[in-house]
C-alpha cells in the first residue's frame, strides 16, 4: 500500500509541476497560496516560532536532565549528559539551537539537550510539524517525537511513542518515522516497531531545513516530509513480537475484604494492552539531539564538535 | 488518504520568480556584451564518447597506447562501454595503461555538477592506481584523483566528488586513469567503464578539506628553500553515508601564511622560506582545512659544488648546470621492499633530490636509454646530514641491453662500493668513478643507490648526476 501511494504521489507531482509551469507562462499570474500541501488540519493550537532570543519559552518547554532514570543513556547507551544550559540549548536568530558538545560533564563525555512539553502541552490527534536542519556529524541522533502522556503511570512502551523524525549520518538522505507500543516496541528481534524511512533521493537532510510532520487522527497516523506524504500507519500494521509478549497497564486493583469501616473491593486484573493501538489519547512533544547510542553508533574519532540541531518552528494544529 | 489535497505553493512561487526575471530581461542588452557559451554537458562516455571531438585520447609516456577501446559487447545496462586492457608489465609497447580524455575544443562549464560518476567492473578483483579528472596536459589546475580504486567483477557505481564545482567553469580534462599490474603480479587484466559523466547528485555533503593530510606538521627549512605543500585532500560524506577522500590540486585551495614576508606560499602551493617561522593554513570553498605546516627556517643551505666540465663532455641526468636527458623517475618506489620517500626541494633555484626513510632507490631514464659508450665516467654529489659509523653505500649503474627494458636477460651492470671514508657529515661529497669495464654501456637506463649492511643512514641529498668523458 505504501509503495502504491508514493508512486501515485510522484505522478501527481510531475503532472502538477508541468501544469503549473504552463499556466504561469500563459496567464502570468502568481499563486501565493501557502496552504500546507499534504496536511488538512489547519486549526493552529500551539506554535513556537522561536522568535525570542535566549532560553526557550518556559511556558511550552521543560527539559530532561542527565543520563536517564536508569543512568544508562536513556535506555539506548547514549553518551550525552542532557542539560538546560545555554551552551546546549538557546534561541538565536529565530532558531532553536540544540548544541551537542564534546566535554567532560558529570561523568559523561558529551553534553546536549532534550526539550519536552510534558506537563505543559499535550494533545490527542492533530498535526504536529517542525522545520528542522539536522547536524551532519557522525554518532548523532537528532529526533522530533511524541510520547504518551501516561508514561509515568504505565511506563514505556505501554504509553506509546510516535517518532516523527529520526536521523543518523549512516543514511544522510533518509529519515525514519515510526511508532512503538506494547508488543511492538522494537526491543525484541525481530524488531516490532512500525517504521518507514523517506529518502530525499537527490538531496541530504544535513544540507538544509525540511518540514517533518504527522497528521494524526483516530486509528491512523500520516507521515510527511516537506510536501510528500510517505506513509500511513494504522492498527492493521501492528504485529506483536515476540508473539507471546504481554504488556499491561498499571491499573491492577487488589481485593480488599470488607471491615466495619470500609466496604469490600473486588480485585481487578491489569488491562492487557499487548498489540493494542495506544494512540487515541494525549501525547507530548520531545525534541532532542542525542550523541552515540544504539541507533547512530558512537562519533568517529576526531569528529567536529559542537554539532547543532536547528529548529525553525514547531506547530501543532487540530482538525 | 483519499481526501488529501495537493498544492505546490513552492513550485508556483519559483515559477513566478522565473517569470519576473524573464520579463526584466526584456531590456536591451548592450551590443558589446558577449557571453561565453561553454557546453554544460556532463556526459563523457555513455555508449560512445559524448561531445569530446575527434582527438580526445592522450596516453601517458610509457603506457601502452592501444590500451583503450570501445567494447561493443559489454556495457552497464547497455551494449557498449570503454574497455581498458592493462598490459603485462613486460609488454614492449608499454608496461601499464594510462591516459587522459580531454575535450577536443573549448572546455565545459561543470559548475552545476558535484561529482564525476561512472560504473565499472574488471576481469578480476583488482585495485586501480588512480582515477580522476582535471588533467589537460596544461597546468592541470583543477586535477582531482582518487587513489586505489577497488574494482570487482560485477558492475559497481563509483563517485569522485568535485572539491569545489565553482572552479570548473572552463574545464577540458574530463577523465584520466593510470592502472598497472602491481596488484596482479605483473599479469594483464582488463576493466570496463560505462556511464561516465559529471552529475549533480545532491547527496554529497560535509566537506572536510585538508592540507598535510590533516596533520599539524612542523618542518625545518633552509633559507631560500622552495617546497611544494603536500597532502591536499577534500573529503565528503556521500549519500551512502560513507566518507570519500580525493586528492585535490592546489588551485582548489586558498592558502595563507601567518607572515608572508617570512614564509611565502603562492597559489600553486609552492612555499618559499625566507626567514624566521610562519604557519601555512588554507581554506577550500570557505571551509577551513584541517592540518597546517609550520616552517622554521634554520640558516642557509650549502649547495653542491657547481660542475665545471664542458657541457659537450657531459650527459646529464640531474643537474641545474646542464640540460638533462628525459628521466622516467627519480624514485620508482619499488614495492614492497623499498621504504625510500622523496622530499625534493629547490634552494635559490637549485633543484635538490632529497631522500628520506632511505633504504634503496633508483633513477630510471629508459625512454630513451643513455648511450654512454663515449662517456665512461659517472659523477654524483651526495650530502649526508648525519653519517653512521658502519656506513656502506652501493651505487649500481645498469645497462638495459638491446631490448632497452629492465630485465629480459641482456642487462649488464657495474657496482661501486663506498664507505665512511668517502663521506663527511654535513659536507657535499663528490663521487666519481669509471664504468669503462662494462662491456656494453650504450643502453644505460638505471642508477640504483643502496644502503647495505644495515647502517642507520636514513636521509641524503643528491645533486649533479651525470656521465662524462675525459677528466
Amino acid at each position: 500500500m505504501d509503495k502504491t501511494n508514493k508512486y501515485k504521489l510522484r505522478i501527481h507531482t510531475l503532472l502538477l509541476k508541468s501544469f503549473l509551469f504552463i499556466s504561469i507562462l500563459t496567464i502570468a499570474s502568481c499563486d501565493t497560496d501557502k496552504t500546507q500541501t499534504v496536511a488538512t488540519f489547519t486549526n493552529l493550537v500551539m506554535a513556537d516560532e522561536f522568535d525570542v532570543e535566549g532560553a526557550p519559552n518556559s511556558e511550552i518547554w521543560n527539559y530532561d536532565i542527565g543520563t536517564g532514570p536508569g543512568l544508562d543513556g536513556w535506555g539506548n547507551n547514549e553518551l550525552q549528559y542532557y542539560t538546560d544550559r545555554p551552551e546546549n540549548v538557546t534561541v538565536q536568530n529565530g532558531m532553536l539551537v540544540i548544541s551537542a558538545l564534546e566535554e567532560n560533564h558529570n561523568g559523561s563525555s558529551y553534553t546536549s539537550a532534550k526539550l519536552i512539553t510534558k506537563g505543559k502541552f499535550s494533545q490527542s490527534f492533530g498535526r504536529f510539524e517542525a522545520r528542522i536542519k539536522v547536524p551532519g556529524g557522525s554518532g548523532l541522533w537528532p529526533a522530533f517525537w511524541l510520547l504518551g502522556e501516561n508514561v509515568d503511570v504505565d511506563g514505556w512502551p505501554q504509553c506509546g511513542e510516535i517518532d516523527i523524525m529520526e536521523y543518523r549520518k549512516q543514511e544522510p538522505t533518509k529519515v525514519s518515522g515510526s511508532i512503538h507500543g506494547p508488543g511492538y516496541s522494537g526491543e525484541s528481534t525481530p524488531q516490532g516497531q512500525v517504521s518507514k524511512s523517506y529518502d530525499l533521493g537527490n538531496d541530504r537532510y544535513d544540507a538544509g531545513f525540511h518540514v517533518f510532520g504527522i497528521e494524526w487522527g483516530y486509528q491512523y497516523i500520516n507521515y510527511y516530509v516537506d510536501d510528500v506524504l510517505y506513509n500511513q500507519i494504522t492498527p492493521s500494521d501492528i504485529a506483536v513480537t515476540p508473539a507471546d509478549a504481554v504488556y499491561t497497564l498499571n491499573d491492577r486493583v487488589d481485593a480488599v475484604e470488607a471491615t466495619d469501616d470500609i466496604p469490600a473491593v473486588e480485585a481487578v486484573e491489569p488491562t492487557d494492552v499487548t498489540g493494542d493501538w495506544v494512540f487515541n489519547k494525549p501525547f507530548f512533544i520531545i525534541i532532542n539531539l542525542a550523541v552515540g547510542g544504539n541507533f547512530p553508533g558512537n562519533p568517529d574519532n576526531g569528529e567536529a564538535f559542537p554539532q547543532n540541531m536547528l529548529v525553525d518552528y514547531v506547530r501543532v494544529y487540530k482538525q | 488518504m483519499k481526501n488529501i489535497k495537493f498544492m505546490y505553493s513552492k513550485i508556483t512561487l519559483l515559477s513566478g520568480l522565473l517569470l519576473v526575471v524573464m520579463m526584466s530581461c526584456e531590456r536591451d542588452i548592450s551590443v558589446q556584451t558577449e557571453f561565453a557559451h561553454l557546453s554544460k554537458t556532463g556526459d563523457i562516455f555513455t555508449d560512445s564518447p559524448i561531445d569530446l571531438g575527434s582527438n580526445f585520447y592522450f596516453p601517458y609516456t610509457g603506457s601502452k597506447p592501444s590500451a583503450w577501446s570501445v567494447d561493443e559487447n559489454e556495457g552497464y545496462e547497455s551494449a557498449a562501454s570503454m574497455r581498458i586492457d592493462v598490459p603485462n608489465n613486460n609488454d614492449p609497447e608499454g608496461t601499464y595503461a594510462g591516459a587522459i580524455l580531454r575535450v577536443d575544443g573549448p572546455g565545459r562549464d561543470l559548475t552545476e555538477f558535484d561529482a564525476l560518476t561512472f560504473w565499472a567492473k574488471a576481469t578480476q578483483g583488482v585495485v586501480i592506481g588512480e582515477i580522476g579528472f582535471g588533467q589537460d596536459f596544461g597546468l592541470n589546475k583543477y586535477e582531482v584523483s582518487e587513489t586505489d580504486v577497488s574494482l570487482s567483477t560485477d558492475w559497481q557505481k563509483y563517485i569522485i566528488p568535485i572539491p569545489d564545482p565553482s572552479k570548473l567553469f572552463d574545464e577540458r580534462g574530463m577523465f584520466w586513469y593510470s592502472a598497472g599490474t602491481q596488484n596482479t603480479g605483473g599479469n594483464a587484466y582488463a576493466f570496463w567503464i560505462d556511464e561516465l559523466k559529471f552529475e549533480k547528485l545532491g547527496t554529497i555533503g560535509q566537506p572536510r578539506p585538508a592540507i598535510v593530510n590533516g596533520e599539524d606538521l612542523v618542518q625545518d627549512a633552509f633559507i631560500g628553500l622552495s617546497l611544494q605543500l603536500k597532502g591536499l585532500t577534500q573529503t565528503f560524506n556521500l549519500g551512502s553515508g560513507l566518507n570519500k577522500t580525493v586528492n585535490a590540486a592546489p588551485s582548489y585551495f586558498d592558502f595563507s601564511s601567518s607572515d608572508p614576508s617570512l614564509v611565502f606560499i603562492d597559489q600553486f602551493g609552492v612555499i618559499t622560506a625566507n626567514n624566521g617561522s610562519a604557519v601555512i593554513t588554507a581554506t577550500l570553498g570557505a571551509v577551513e582545512t584541517e592540518g597546517s605546516l609550520t616552517i622554521n627556517t634554520v640558516g642557509g643551505f650549502n649547495l653542491a659544488p657547481i660542475p665545471t666540465r664542458d657541457p659537450s663532455n657531459v650527459i646529464s641526468i640531474f643537474s641545474d648546470s646542464y640540460t638533462n636527458v628525459p628521466v622516467d623517475f627519480f624514485n620508482g618506489y619499488w614495492e614492497p621492499y623499498q621504504t625510500t620517500l622523496s622530499s625534493d626541494f629547490v634552494v635559490d633555484g637549485n633543484n635538490m633530490i632529497h631522500y628520506t626513510d632511505f633504504n634503496f632507490v633508483g633513477n630510471q631514464f629508459a625512454n630513451p636509454t643513455v648511450d654512454a659508450t663515449e662517456y665512461s665516467n659517472v659523477h654524483v654529489n651526495i650530502y649526508l646530514p648525519e653519517e653512521p659509523s658502519n656506513l656502506d653505500f652501493l651505487i649500481t649503474v645498469r645497462d638495459f641491453g638491446a631490448d632497452q627494458v629492465d630485465g629480459g636477460g641482456d642487462d649488464s651492470f657495474k657496482q661501486l662500493f663506498f664507505d665512511g671514508d668517502d663521506f663527511e657529515p654535513g659536507v657535499w661529497s663528490t663521487l666519481e668513478f669509471s664504468i669503462a669495464s662494462m662491456q656494453t654501456r650504450n643502453n644505460i637506463g638505471l642508477i640504483i643507490y643502496e644502503n647495505i649492511n644495515g647502517s642507520s643512514l636514513t636521509e641524503l641529498y643528491v645533486d649533479n648526476i651525470y656521465f662524462y668523458k675525459g677528466n
